[in-house]
């Protein structure tokens, strides 16, 4: 079964993605391995999905970039397991930017 | 490890804990949250003096996230401790399309939503040039230079023009921080010994200071949407400061590895002094408008006289370059002779003692500014603007 997920961008995070705030997407099943969906796994879907332009600036590494946080259900991630959570059906995934203008 | 369920709140231990608080990894829920945030800005406050009944306080709406938070927590804190300040939002408009006239209406939604007057001043109206202009005379390069020089002074006249005590402005923990970084990396000692007190301008111009000191970047933003602020975000479309982002990014790489780096880099910058024998530049007035400046002119008046005069590069630069110096020798001359002939005139002494007066409150009648003041001489419009303020309700 796919994951059906809802991705949202703030906070100056969704000038990279075209300035569109919210995108409902859908994870496909994963192949030969175990069918989870990590934010790990997330973050690099989105960069060969979702990106539209400058990618060092979303992610770093195989996380975001420092400095953009992340909402997950309207938690934390550092409460939740950050990289290692495993996503849900219908989950709703936030990424704040705090990079921008003050 | 932490379930998809999260985790209870440390403060409560009722509900569920919608942030860790970076400062001290304590997961709190979000009322806990808001009440630890909100208190901590008020100790902030009270244990710094930075207020006193009465007064007028500006406080300087980017409309941006931090000034947004600041206009909200200041307004909601004079209720709740009855500080007895009179609040005002206090917007700088550059005259740069695209980018901040779209971030004043987001200062313009905050003046309707929190009920705080607004006053705006201009590029402009304050030197005659907005920065899209500057940028088609200068280019894209060092535009920054300008705009910081220029924005500078414009609180502070802005504030004057509301007769504002104070001005407040919305520089958190991790910009404070970053300051220090910086003025470490350009060895720019001056800056380094004074850019981590929070109250600054006591010398002459209207105290500024900083209630977000000690509040983190993360948990600003994290009040804003929590609380569902409206606030905008978008990058200057003028060129980033390449230096400053590679010391922000730095200060993000540090912070994602030991989250107190922040606040541990305020601490060394508050603990720091200069040894007696580092020469510090003397701070003194401009001889053109006034402004406080440890150079004969400020940089605001040298910037100025290079766009006026077709040479913006001018001021760009180390301050001591001899162009500069050959310039400033020129302008003294000048100066020179029109004080002559001001002497020249009856009533000569009083006029001068009341251009000096002048100078020192609004900047005074410059006749490099195009427009003709009350008195006659040519004038930015500042002076102008005093008889007829306009605030925006």
């Amino acid at each position: 079964m796919p994951l059906s997920v809802e991705i949202e961008f703030s906070g100056g995070a969704e000038l990279l993605f075209n300035k569109i705030k919210k995108h409902k997407i859908e994870l496909p099943d994963k192949m030969g391995v175990a069918n989870t969906w990590t934010i790990r796994d997330l973050i690099g879907w989105i960069k060969e999905n979702l990106l539209c332009e400058r990618p060092e600036l979303f992610v770093q590494g195989e996380s975001v970039r420092p400095g953009i946080l992340v909402m997950i259900n309207n938690i934390d991630w550092d409460l939740v397991g950050g990289l290692d959570y495993v996503i849900n059906n219908n989950d709703t995934i936030l990424f704040i930017s705090t990079l921008h203008g003050g | 490890m932490a379930s998809a369920k999260g985790i209870f709140c440390e403060s409560c231990k009722e509900k569920r804990a919608s942030i860790k608080r970076p400062k001290t990894g304590q997961p709190l829920c979000q009322e806990c949250f808001f009440a630890v945030f909100e208190e901590e800005v008020h100790q902030t406050i009270t244990q710094n003096g930075l207020f006193n009944k009465g007064e007028r306080v500006a406080i300087a709406a980017s409309g941006g996230k931090d000034s947004t938070v600041l206009a909200y927590i200041m307004k909601l804190l004079n209720e709740r401790h009855h500080y007895g300040l009179d609040l005002f939002l206090l917007s700088v408009d550059e005259g740069i399309t695209g980018y901040r006239d779209d971030s004043l209406e987001s200062v313009r939604r905050n003046r309707d939503q929190m009920g705080i007057p607004l006053q705006i001043v201009s590029y402009s109206q304050l030197y005659g040039w907005t920065m899209d202009a500057i940028v088609r005379q200068i280019g894209m390069k060092n535009n920054c230079t300008f705009c910081g020089v220029f924005r500078r002074q414009a609180l502070d006249r802005g504030a004057l023009l509301l007769k504002a005590d104070k001005i407040v402005t919305g520089h958190n923990a991790d910009d404070i921080a970053e300051t220090v970084l910086m003025n470490v990396l350009r060895g720019d000692i001056a800056r380094l010994q004074r850019c981590t007190h929070i109250i600054t301008g006591s010398d002459g111009a209207i105290p500024r200071s900083k209630p977000f000191k000690y509040s983190y970047e993360k948990e600003i933003v994290m009040y804003a949407y929590f609380k569902k602020l409206d606030y905008f975000s978008t990058e200057c479309v003028y060129s980033p400061n390449a230096y400053r982002g590679h010391a922000r990014t730095y200060l993000k790489d540090l912070e994602a590895i030991r989250p107190s780096t922040i606040i541990d880099i305020i601490y060394s910058g508050d603990s720091l002094s200069v040894k007696a024998e580092i020469k510090l530049p003397v701070q003194g007035t401009c001889s053109r408008c006034g402004y406080i400046s440890s150079q004969e002119l400020c940089k605001a008046c040298v910037l100025l006289e290079g766009l006026n005069r077709g040479l913006p590069r001018l001021g760009i630069g180390k301050a001591n370059g001899s162009n500069l110096k050959e310039h400033i020798k020129k302008l003294q001359l000048k100066e020179e002779r029109e004080r002559e002939s001001l002497r020249g005139e009856k009533e000569g002494e009083l006029e001068e003692e009341r251009v000096k007066e002048d100078q020192l409150v609004y900047g005074g009648c410059k006749e490099e500014r195009g427009l003709k003041c009350s008195c006659g001489h040519k004038t930015d419009t500042l002076s102008l603007q005093t008889e007829n303020i306009s605030l925006e309700f």
